[in-house]
């Protein structure tokens, strides 16, 4: 298991990283959830971060993307060190991060084009209507969904929400994309449906993803590398088949 | 006690934070004009009908009630300009105040509570969206110009409430009853209750959207923000009310 993670840190070193977190340290009170986490993704590259429930993943990526304040350590995106960053300079860094929530998030009040549409309209303000319009439809193309452009978030199932939510997210043209749990609560045709989904957008966009999840289907399907995290820190990082072949029991369990 | 003294000092000192922020926030571009007007829409005009039914029946009640006090020292000629002057000054901004408590900061609670739990505040914040600007500057801004005009509303509608409640026992022109009130009424009675609905709409917002916001996560504490968003926001138009009066009574 050592080995595996050794290795691992060894190509980081050699191989470009775009995200990497050295040390991290997060607390809510006095319940300390991540105790000096130490993790890299290499550009291109879809990392799966499994654990536990309560583990700490989702903080994990709510701290990349600034949601979170850290409390010790550091978190470095794009070469920029996300907390010594002023607001203007980290909305610079989110518009190349997609963040696709667990629930979807997507805004109740507005049409799916509308959601689409909210922070398009914000970040380009010279675009013409015309290049609006070829921008949604190529993304709702690119998710299945063209034909959701007018329903309100209410109307779609579980699995079009996601895809809605990826849409709104593939919209910004990001290069980092963030999963929370993206196949929770979904059957395992719609889960296999959106993690090829998943698959086609790092292809298509050229992304860089870290993915939280449960589900090993869509691990085994989506991961280049797979981290888990135990008891605040990352217990080991490795290949999906690496990790499968362990010998270690607590590993194991999760292939089962 | 020490825990609940600190806990509301706590509160106090954060509503007060986010309170000020508004003004800086607001300032500063980009402007969310499209959102404004559609607060304005929501607040203002789907609020006209309740307020002109409380306004209506505010003003007959009144007249009614006041009649027979009147009427013993034979002062029923006054009963119009007093009609007026108690809504204009007092009863129809806090009625009117209340009403928009119970109605506008709640509705705004539940609104930015239950958004916040499913993550839709976290999503704009990903999305390089100051949430701040777009949903609570734009809702402020929108109670704080939409309660003063609820307010001169419902005078109206309270002054013709009492009209109607006048001519139940006699006989009186519009005219003659709109006469009788304007000739009675000052600068002194108009501007000091309009300048405190300001301040009424201000803080049903300031409260409504602070309480949505900081929501923790969960269904319950949707209706918790809503519930408390109602009390606090109905217990600072008294006292506004009472600072409104006193300085009121000081310069006019």
């Amino acid at each position: 298991m050592k080995e595996i993670l050794k290795n691992n840190m060894d190509d980081n070193k050699i191989i470009n990283e775009i995200i990497s977190i050295k040390d991290l340290y997060k607390s809510f009170g006095k319940n300390e959830i991540l105790k000096g986490i130490n993790l890299s993704v290499k550009a291109g590259e879809n990392l799966v971060l499994l654990g536990k429930s309560g583990s700490g993943k989702s903080i994990t990526i709510k701290c990349i993307v600034g949601l979170l304040e850290i409390d010790k350590g550091g978190i470095n995106v794009f070469g920029k060190e996300i907390s010594n960053l002023t607001n203007k300079e980290l909305n610079e860094v989110r518009l190349k991060i997609g963040f696709l929530f667990q629930s979807g998030a997507l805004y109740d009040s507005m049409t799916v084009s509308e959601n689409l549409l909210f922070a398009l309209k914000r970040m380009k303000k010279k675009i013409s209507v015309q290049e609006i319009e070829n921008e949604v439809l190529e993304v709702l193309i690119a998710v299945g969904l063209k034909e959701a452009i007018d329903k309100m978030p209410s109307e779609l199932s579980g699995g079009m929400r996601k895809r809605i939510a990826l849409a709104r997210t593939l919209i910004l043209k990001p290069e980092i994309i963030l999963y929370d749990e993206p196949t929770t609560g979904l059957d395992s045709i719609t889960s296999r449906e959106i993690s090829e989904l998943m698959l086609d957008v790092q292809k298509k966009y050229k992304t860089t993803s870290i993915i939280i999840t449960h589900d090993m289907a869509c691990a085994k399907l989506t991961a280049d590398t797979i981290a888990i995290l135990k008891e605040g820190v990352i217990y080991v990082q490795g290949t999906y088949e690496d990790l499968e072949n362990s010998n270690d029991e607590w590993i194991k369990s999760f292939f089962i | 006690m020490q825990t609940k003294v600190k806990t509301i000092l706590t509160n106090t000192g954060n509503l007060t934070i986010f309170g000020g922020k508004f003004f800086k926030v607001m300032l500063a571009p980009p402007y969310e004009f499209k959102e404004f007007v559609k607060q304005c829409f929501s607040i203002g005009y789907k609020s006209l009908p309740l307020v002109a039914v409380t306004g209506f029946i505010m003003g007959f009640v009144l007249t009614l009630q006041s009649r027979p006090t009147l009427a013993t020292f034979g002062a029923e000629s006054w009963l119009p300009k007093m009609v007026a002057l108690s809504l204009i000054r007092e009863i129809a901004p806090v009625v009117t105040g209340l009403i928009c408590a119970g109605k506008i900061a709640s509705g705004i609670s539940a609104e930015l509570g239950s958004m916040k739990v499913t993550e839709q505040i976290d999503a704009m914040e990903v999305s390089a969206i100051n949430p701040y600007k777009y949903l609570v500057v734009t809702r402020i801004m929108a109670t704080t110009l939409m309660v003063p005009l609820l307010v001169i509303f419902a005078d109206l509608i309270g002054i013709y409430g009492g009209y109607v409640g006048v001519n139940i026992h006699s006989k009186i022109t519009l005219f003659r009853y709109f006469t009788q009130i304007f000739e009675s009424l000052g600068f002194s009675d108009i501007l000091p209750a309009t300048i405190k609905t300001f301040f009424f709409g201000y803080f049903i917002g300031m409260i409504g959207c602070y309480k949505g916001f900081t929501a923790s996560n969960g269904t319950e504490s949707v209706g918790k923000a809503a519930n408390e968003a109602v009390v606090i926001a109905s217990l600072s138009i008294f006292l506004i009310d009472i600072i409104a009066v006193q300085l009121t009574d000081f310069f006019f």
